[in-house]
């Protein structure tokens, strides 16, 4: 069992981070940042994020267990199809990797290589399915396994996104597609979170709140302009805009968010973009 | 319909390199509606070809290029201006290259690129509605079909990307599941919402596709 599966079901507050994987093999700076991550629950490792091309996650993810950092392996529909993704998902448990976040993948038209074909032949809930599949010993195929895989799998969720009901139904067939886990987008606005966490509690999934450290009311602004179903409310960006030293007041602001979260969810998701030796402030 | 469009004068210019006479097929059926290779379009055709020195030995337009033994009837009744020919030239998609090409061992040059299979909007406006799966499940999607509206061809409900019930890939786009979303709740009734849908059989688009009506 991963940490993070024993630690949620102990019913203790989670705390997970992410780091990406270089563009190129120079992993010196992935593995410093991830290795300020080493108290947390564990540490995502992105797939070629946003479209971008990378080193893969699952080399990565290797890696980080070699230093005793749990990973959270990402794994996106967008690169791959069912056969590449259920052998990516067994040479991952047979390197030790337990916790998976399954997701479509960003369009990669935003990515820098535009002109790829994605793939898309699994949507998200699809792999979800595959991978209990896997994990009760057959392939997608029916095809039984020799050296059966056990994987902890999440999946994310976008609490903010409209309308409210159609996001909500997706989040709810993930869940009975046998989602362990949640991780969700970033939330600034605590109501909205509270509606989310009322409707999402009775489906009974740990939900691990996205906290993305706000860095200026510049970059605020720029989430506001293009990332899809987050919202940065105008008052937190007159409290940028108005702070001696904004990033500490974006800590600040990640600093409640944790804990409403403490309140209303299972753990939190902490996305720091270069600030990882500012999580300690964060969580305190 | 297929929806295709003229290459550009400098891909033309350069596949037409060292090919001095040519006989020009246009088509009868998408080509022409969709303006890339109908009777006028032909006609501009020859008009370039001589302005760039080039002679044409004929031109036809076959009633559906993507015919393929109509293709060859009428490319034999017009053998004089087809053999004096260097290369035929073939203004239709690439289905009415294919029917050109396999009726002739002459050098044939397609002069378009196909799109999509389009509907149409209003003249000279295509969209794609349909991509030819093989698996249709617009009965349960409001008669909307993610595999082609939606940008990933997602099957079990929008991506993390919708905003505002727009796109991700394109804000200006409706996103579709947004659309079978309203579209099913004005019939009041759950549609796909109602299950997951297992991954597609891609196996029914098997490349290349044979169909035969039986008996």
């Amino acid at each position: 069992m991963s940490k993070l599966a024993e630690q949620l079901a102990a019913g203790r507050f989670v705390v997970t981070a992410e780091i990406a994987p270089p563009k190129g093999i120079d992993l010196a700076r992935a593995l410093s940042k991830a290795r300020l991550m080493k108290e947390l629950a564990a540490v995502n490792v992105t797939d070629n994020q946003g479209g971008n091309m990378r080193l893969s996650p699952l080399a990565l993810s290797a890696l980080l267990l070699r230093e005793g950092i749990e990973p959270i392996l990402q794994l996106t529909c967008r690169d791959r199809n069912r056969l590449a993704l259920q052998s990516d998902l067994l040479g991952a448990a047979a390197l030790g990797i337990e916790n998976l976040l399954l997701l479509s993948g960003d369009h990669a038209c935003f990515g820098d290589h535009p002109q790829a074909r994605s793939v898309f032949d699994l949507d998200s809930i699809q792999l979800m399915a595959a991978v209990r599949g896997l994990c009760s010993g057959h392939d997608m195929a029916g095809k039984p396994l020799r050296g059966v895989p056990n994987f902890f799998a999440g999946a994310a969720v976008t609490p903010e996104a409209e309308p409210f009901e159609l996001m909500f139904q997706k989040f709810a067939k993930k869940a009975q597609a046998g989602t362990a886990f949640f991780q969700t987008q970033a939330v600034y606005d605590v109501d909205k979170l509270a509606r989310f966490m009322d409707a999402a509690n009775p489906l009974g999934k740990p939900v691990l709140l996205g906290v993305l450290l706000l860095k200026n009311a510049r970059m605020a602004e720029f989430l506001n302009r293009s990332i899809p179903g987050v919202r940065v409310p105008a008052r937190l960006i007159e409290r940028l805009d108005a702070a001696a030293d904004p990033l500490q007041e974006g800590i600040a602001i990640a600093r409640e968010m944790v804990g409403h979260a403490r309140r209303l969810c299972q753990g939190v998701h902490l996305m720091t973009l270069g600030h990882e030796e500012r999580i300690g402030d964060i969580l305190a | 319909m297929i929806i295709s469009v003229q290459k550009g004068k400098d891909e033309l210019l350069e596949i037409l390199d060292g090919k001095e006479r040519l006989f020009i097929v246009g088509c009868g059926a998408c080509a022409t509606v969709c303006k890339s290779g109908g009777e006028e379009e032909v006609f501009r055709m020859q008009e370039w070809l001589a302005s760039l020195g080039k002679e044409t030995t004929g031109t036809v337009i076959i009633d559906e290029a993507c015919h393929i033994m109509r293709a060859g009837r009428d490319l034999r009744q017009l053998k004089a201006q087809v053999e004096a020919a260097d290369a035929l030239l073939v203004m239709a998609c690439g289905a009415g290259v294919q029917s050109i090409s396999s009726n002739s061992d002459k050098r044939v040059l397609g002069a378009l690129n196909s799109l999509f299979l389009g509907n149409i909007r209003r003249f000279g406006q295509y969209e794609e509605k349909c991509s030819l799966c093989g698996e249709c499940i617009l009965n349960e999607t409001a008669c909307i079909c993610p595999v082609t509206n939606c940008a990933k061809g997602l099957l079990n409900g929008p991506c993390g990307g919708m905003e505002e019930g727009k796109c991700e890939a394109d804000r200006e786009l409706d996103c579709a599941w947004h659309l079978i979303y309203e579209r099913l709740k004005k019939q009041n009734r759950k549609g796909v919402f109602a299950r997951t849908v297992p991954p597609k059989n891609w196996g029914k688009v098997q490349k290349p596709g044979r169909h035969k009506i039986p008996g």
